[in-house]
C-alpha cells in the first residue's frame, strides 16, 4: 500500500540528510507503528507519505514514494486527498472551518462528493469517534483530546487507504489515549486500513502494533520488522518490554495481558519483598492555593481547590483532558487573578511579582514549549535568558548540556524538534534557580532517553529543596519519579496522597509494571530490578 | 445599515441607527466565539470619536462662533501654514467633530454587527464556485485577526514567565516578532492542512477551453472598465459606453462560468435562502432606499449643521426607514449552529424547535443517552443516542459510495422513538 523505494531527502539548507536510502513497505491494512529518538526524522518519514515532503516544505528528495499505486512525484498532496489521511501533532493548528461538523465536511467538499453522501459520511464518523454531541460546537471550544478525534474524524470522512498520523495520543489522557486507538484498531481490522504512525508512548500503541519501523535517526538504516522482533533489541522500548527483558520472557510480551499471563513465576519470586513505602518528604510550604476557584465565563476550570505544596515534593497532577490541570499551574505562575481563593508562592501572591521578580520564585513550562522561545539561535536562547535574569553569563547554557547535551548552539529554536525544544525551555526556565517548578506535559513529543535524563534532573531538583508540580496524562512519569499525585475531576480535587497509591488504585492511570504484578504495589522496572537482585530496596 | 449611516451626519438618526443595530445583534446572536467581535468594535468606535475630538482641540478647526476655552497658542514657521496647534475651541467645532466621529463610530458599529452575527465561514457558503478560492483566501485572512489577539495574550503571558517586561516600549517592541511569527507558523501549518485534505483540487479541462476561459475574462473586463469611462466622461464613445459594459459583464460571465467547470467541489448543507432571509435582505434595502430617498427629496435635517447652534431636527422618513432595521431581530431564522459554548442545553426529547418559517426544523436529540433510556424504559430502543463506536460507518465497508445514490437522509433529525412519552 505504502511503498518507499531508495528515498534519501535533504531540508534545503540542511547540511546532512534527514532520511537516507529508505527502503519500507506497509501492506494493506497494516498497522505500522514508528519509533525512533526525537529529531531522528520520524515527521519527515510521515509526511513524505503524501507528498507534503517535498511538495509543501522544499528540499530534495531522491528515490520514490508511492501510496496506492500513485507516485508522490505525479501527485501533489491535494491529489492524494481521497487516498492519504494526514493528522498532523497539532490538531487544533490544522483546522480550516469553524465548527465540528464542518470541519468533518471539509475534506469531501474539495473532493467534490454529492452532498447526501457527505451527511450520511458525516453521520457515520459522528457516532464511530463519539462526537454527535459536539456536531455544532465551535473548534475553538473543544479540549484537547475533542480536538484530535475531530481532527482523525475530518480525514475518515474521505474514506482513505491509508492514515497517517504524527503522535496522535500524546496530547490525550490515558482514557480517551485508549478510546481512539481501539476506533484506529478497528479501522484496521474490518476495513483494511493502513495506519502508519509515530508515537513516543509505545506503552500505547504497542499492543496494537503489526509492525514497527525503528528510525536511528544517525543515519544507519531503518529497522523493520514485526513489533516482537523490533522490540526485542530496540534502544527505545516500554516499561512492559524492559521487564520482560528482565525477567527473560520468550517471546517479548507486548500487551499486559501476555505479560500476566507469564508473570506468575515473577510474581512468586517477587513474593515477600515489597517496595519500601516511599518517606514522604516533610519540607517547608513552598506555594499553596487556598479555596481558589477559576471560572472563564460560564465554564468552571478550578472549584474551591486547596492544596499545598513542599519543598522536595514531586507533586504530578493528573486528570482527564479539561480536568483544571493547566489552570492549577496557572494560577500557581501568576499567569491571571483568580475568581476567588488566594494563591501564595514563597510567601507573596505571584499576580503581584514584577516579571524579573516572578522567575526566581516559579518558573512555569507550558505545555507548547515553543512559545518561550524567540530568540534567532539557541546560543542567543541562552544568553538573552541569563542577560533578563542577572544571571551569571553561562548559566543556561550549563544547565542546558545538563538537560540535552549537544544541541548545536547555532540552530534556530523552530529548527529544533519538539523535545530539543522543550529540553531548550526547560533550561531557560531552571536557569534562575526557581524553588517551585512548574512543568505541563513535559513529555509530550520526548523520547525514552529524554525521559530518563528528565526523571534524574527532577529527582536531582528534588533532593536539593525545589518542589516541583507537573500536569500529566504520562503515568509511566509519575510512576518514576513522583512522591504524591493529585488527581483533579471537573476542577475539584478527587484524590490527593502517595503517588503509589493513588496510580496503583486507578485502573486508568495504573502503570503497566503495576497492572501486571497487581495486587503488590510494584511501579517501575527499576524496582523490580533492585529487588530481584537481591539489594536493599530504594525509597 | 452602515450605507445609511454614511449618508446621514443627524446625531439622532445616527444614535437610532446604532441602537437598531445592537438590538437586532441581542437579540439574534449565538454564543459562538465569533459573537463577541461586535463588543471590539463598539470599542473602536468610541475610541475614533475620543480621538476626533481630541485631534480638533489641539489642531484646530478654527470654526467661529461661541469659544468654550482657549488652548496657548503655539507659532509655527510659514511653510506650515494650513496647520495650528492651540488657539481658541468653540463649541461648534467639538460639535462637529463629535458628529463626524459618530459618524464613523456607527458604520464600524454595523460592520462588527455583521461579524457578531454570521461566522465569515458562513458567509463563504453563498459565494459562486469561481470566486471560493478567492474566498477561502480572504476568510483565512480574516481569521488572522482573532487569531493574532490570541497568540498576543500568549506571548505576554510566556514573556512573563521569562521574565521580561510585558509593558511599555520595551516589552512592545520584544513582542512583535515573536506574535507575528507564531502567526506566520500558524498559516504555514494551515496551508500544509488545506493542501492535504484536498483544497484546489482541478478537474482536467482541455486547453482550448483554459484558454476560452481566460481570453474571455480579460476581454470582457478590459471592455468593461472602457465601457465605465465612457459612462462617466460623456460623448467619448458612441452610445454613452453602456454597451461596452454589457458586453463586457456577460463576457467575463461566460469566462468565469467556464473557468467554473475546472473546480469539482460540493457544498455540505448549504444554507436554504428562504422568506426570512429575503425579508432580512429587504429590510436592509429598504433603510437604504429610505435615506437616499429622502436625500434626494431634500429633506431638512439629514445633514446636521452647527450654525445655528441648536438640537437637531428629525427626519421623519429617514427615521421611519431606519426603524424598518429592527425587523431582523424577529425574521432572522435563530443560529443554532455554534450553540452554547459548552454542552448544548438538553431539551426534552421530542420537542420540535421551531426556527422560523422555511429554515431547518429539527428535533434536538436529548443531552445523553442515558437520560434518552431512561424515558423510554428500555434499552436499546435508541439507535444513535447509544455510543455506536463498536459499528464501522457503513461508507467504508463499501470503498466507493460516491457513485451510489444515497438512500436517504440519516436519522438525526425523525422524532425519536418513545420520545413522545413524555
Amino acid at each position: 500500500m505504502i511503498r518507499f523505494s531508495d528515498v534519501s531527502f535533504t531540508y534545503d539548507g540542511a547540511e546532512r540528510p534527514t532520511l537516507v536510502h529508505v527502503d519500507l513497505t506497509v501492506g494493506e491494512g497494516e498497522l505500522c507503528v514508528v519509533v525512533g529518538p526525537t529529531g531522528s526524522g520520524k515527521t519527515t518519514l510521515l509526511r513524505a507519505v503524501n507528498g507534503l515532503v517535498p511538495h509543501f516544505t522544499g528540499g530534495r528528495l531522491s528515490g520514490g514514494v508511492t501510496v496506492d499505486g500513485r507516485s508522490t512525484r505525479e501527485f501533489p498532496p491535494r491529489e492524494l486527498a481521497d487516498v492519504v489521511g494526514m493528522v498532523g501533532q497539532n490538531p487544533a493548528a490544522s483546522f480550516v472551518t469553524d465548527t465540528v461538523e464542518d470541519e468533518l465536511a471539509y475534506t469531501m467538499e474539495n473532493l467534490g462528493l454529492a452532498p447526501d453522501v457527505m451527511r450520511r459520511r458525516v453521520e457515520d464518523v459522528l457516532d464511530l469517534l463519539g462526537l454527535h454531541e459536539l456536531r455544532d460546537r465551535p473548534l475553538a471550544t473543544l479540549s484537547g483530546g475533542q480536538q484530535q478525534r475531530v481532527a482523525i474524524g475530518a480525514v475518515l470522512t474521505a474514506s482513505p487507504r491509508v492514515l497517517v498520523l504524527d503522535e496522535p495520543t500524546s496530547a490525550l489522557d490515558p482514557a480517551a489515549a485508549e478510546e481512539v486507538l481501539a476506533s484506529l484498531t478497528r479501522l484496521v481490522h474490518d476495513l483494511g486500513l493502513t495506519v502508519l504512525l509515530a508515537e513516543h508512548r509505545l506503552e500505547r500503541v504497542l499492543p496494537f502494533a503489526d509492525s514497527v519501523v525503528l528510525v536511528p535517526g544517525d543515519g544507519s538504516p531503518l529497522v523493520v520488522g514485526p513489533a516482537v522482533e523490533v522490540m526485542a533489541d530496540s534502544p527505545v522500548a516500554p516499561p512492559l518490554v524492559d521487564l520482560g527483558r528482565l525477567a527473560g520472557w520468550d517471546p517479548l510480551p507486548l500487551s499486559v495481558r501476555d505479560a500476566r499471563r507469564m508473570a506468575g513465576p515473577l510474581r512468586a519470586r517477587l513474593d515477600g519483598d515489597r517496595p519500601a513505602a516511599a518517606v514522604p518528604p516533610r519540607g517547608d510550604l513552598a506555594a499553596s492555593l487556598t479555596s481558589v476557584s477559576v471560572a472563564y465565563g460560564e465554564v468552571t476550570a478550578l472549584d474551591a481547590v486547596d492544596l499545598g505544596f513542599r519543598t522536595g515534593e514531586i507533586v504530578a497532577v493528573m486528570g482527564r483532558n479539561g480536568s483544571g490541570k493547566s489552570t492549577l499551574l496557572s494560577q500557581l505562575a501568576g499567569v491571571r487573578p483568580p475568581s476567588s481563593g488566594r494563591v501564595v508562592v514563597g510567601g507573596t501572591d505571584p499576580v503581584t511579582l514584577a516579571p524579573r521578580e516572578l522567575v526566581s520564585r516559579v518558573g512555569l513550562v507550558p505545555q507548547d514549549a515553543g512559545v518561550l522561545l524567540y530568540g534567532e539561535s539557541v546560543g542567543e536562547e541562552c544568553a538573552s535568558a541569563d542577560h533578563d535574569t542577572g544571571l551569571e553569563p553561562g548559566t543556561t547554557a550549563a544547565m542546558l548540556e545538563r538537560v540535552l547535551p549537544g544541541l548545536p548552539s547555532d540552530r534556530h529554536p523552530r529548527d529544533l524538534s519538539e523535545g530539543q525544544r522543550l529540553a531548550l525551555a526547560l533550561a531557560v526556565v531552571l536557569a534562575p534557580a526557581p524553588p517551585l517548578l512548574l512543568l505541563d506535559e513535559p513529555t509530550r513529543g520526548l523520547d525514552y532517553p529524554g525521559k530518563a535524563r528528565l526523571v534524574r534532573l527532577l529527582a536531582e531538583l528534588a533532593g536539593a529543596g525545589h518542589a516541583v508540580v507537573m500536569a500529566t496524562h504520562d503515568v509511566e512519569l509519575v510512576a518514576q519519579v513522583a512522591t504524591r499525585a493529585v488527581v483533579l475531576a471537573d476542577g475539584e480535587v478527587v484524590a490527593d496522597g502517595p503517588a503509589r497509591d493513588v496510580v496503583c488504585h486507578s485502573p486508568v492511570f495504573a502503570p503497566q509494571v503495576a497492572k501486571v504484578l497487581a495486587p503488590d504495589l510494584w511501579l517501575t522496572v527499576d524496582e523490580v530490578r533492585t529487588a530481584l537482585l537481591g539489594e536493599p530496596v530504594r525509597g | 445599515m452602515a450605507g445609511a449611516a454614511s449618508r446621514t451626519t443627524n446625531p439622532i438618526l445616527l444614535l437610532l441607527i446604532g441602537v437598531v443595530v445592537a438590538y437586532v445583534v441581542a437579540a439574534r446572536r449565538s454564543s459562538a466565539p465569533w459573537s463577541r467581535s461586535i463588543v471590539v468594535f463598539l470599542r473602536l468606535g468610541l475610541i475614533v470619536v475620543v480621538f476626533r475630538v481630541v485631534l480638533v482641540i489641539i489642531f484646530g478647526n478654527r470654526l467661529p462662533g461661541h469659544v468654550l476655552f482657549t488652548l496657548p497658542h503655539v507659532p509655527l514657521p510659514s511653510w506650515a501654514k494650513g496647520v495650528s496647534i492651540g488657539g481658541p475651541v468653540t463649541a461648534e467645532a467639538i460639535l462637529q467633530a463629535v458628529v463626524q466621529g459618530l459618524r464613523l463610530a456607527v458604520v464600524l458599529l454595523c460592520f462588527g454587527a455583521a461579524n457578531s452575527l454570521a461566522s465569515p465561514y458562513r458567509l463563504l457558503r453563498c459565494l459562486p464556485a469561481v470566486l471560493y478560492e478567492a474566498g477561502v483566501a480572504i476568510t483565512v485572512s480574516l481569521a488572522f485577526a482573532p487569531e493574532l489577539v490570541v497568540s498576543i495574550g500568549d506571548v505576554r503571558d510566556a514573556r512573563r514567565l521569562r521574565g521580561r517586561p510585558v509593558r511599555g516600549f520595551a516589552g512592545l517592541r520584544g513582542m512583535a516578532v515573536p506574535v507575528l511569527e507564531s502567526a506566520f507558523d500558524r498559516s504555514l501549518q494551515l496551508a500544509s492542512s488545506m493542501d492535504a485534505r484536498g483544497y484546489g483540487r482541478r478537474v482536467p479541462m482541455s486547453r482550448g477551453a483554459r484558454r476560452w476561459a481566460s481570453g474571455s475574462t480579460a476581454i470582457g473586463l478590459l471592455l468593461v472598465v472602457g465601457g465605465v469611462y465612457g459612462v462617466l466622461v460623456a460623448g467619448s464613445l458612441p452610445g454613452g459606453g453602456v454597451p461596452f459594459v454589457a458586453v463586457g459583464a456577460v463576457l467575463v460571465g461566460v469566462g468565469l462560468g467556464t473557468g467554473g467547470r475546472r473546480t469539482n467541489r460540493t457544498r455540505y448543507r448549504p444554507d436554504p435562502w428562504g422568506m426570512p432571509e429575503w425579508l432580512v435582505a429587504a429590510s436592509g434595502l429598504v433603510v437604504v432606499a429610505c435615506m437616499v430617498t429622502a436625500g434626494l427629496l431634500g429633506a431638512p435635517g439629514l445633514q446636521f449643521v452647527v450654525y445655528p447652534l441648536g438640537p437637531p431636527t428629525l427626519p421623519i422618513l429617514a427615521a421611519v426607514g431606519i426603524l424598518v432595521g429592527l425587523a431582523p431581530s424577529w425574521v432572522a431564522p435563530i443560529d443554532r449552529r455554534g450553540g452554547a459554548p459548552f454542552d448544548r442545553v438538553p431539551v426534552r426529547t421530542g420537542r420540535v424547535v421551531p426556527a422560523g418559517p422555511g429554515s431547518r426544523v429539527d428535533v434536538v436529540a436529548p443531552g445523553s443517552p442515558t437520560a434518552d433510556e431512561g424515558s423510554t424504559g428500555s434499552g436499546p430502543a435508541d439507535p444513535a443516542g447509544v455510543v455506536v463506536s463498536t459499528s464501522v460507518p457503513s461508507h467504508l465497508l463499501r470503498p466507493s459510495p460516491a457513485s451510489r445514490p444515497a438512500t436517504s437522509r440519516p436519522a438525526t433529525s425523525g422524532v425519536r422513538p418513545g420520545g413522545t412519552a413524555r
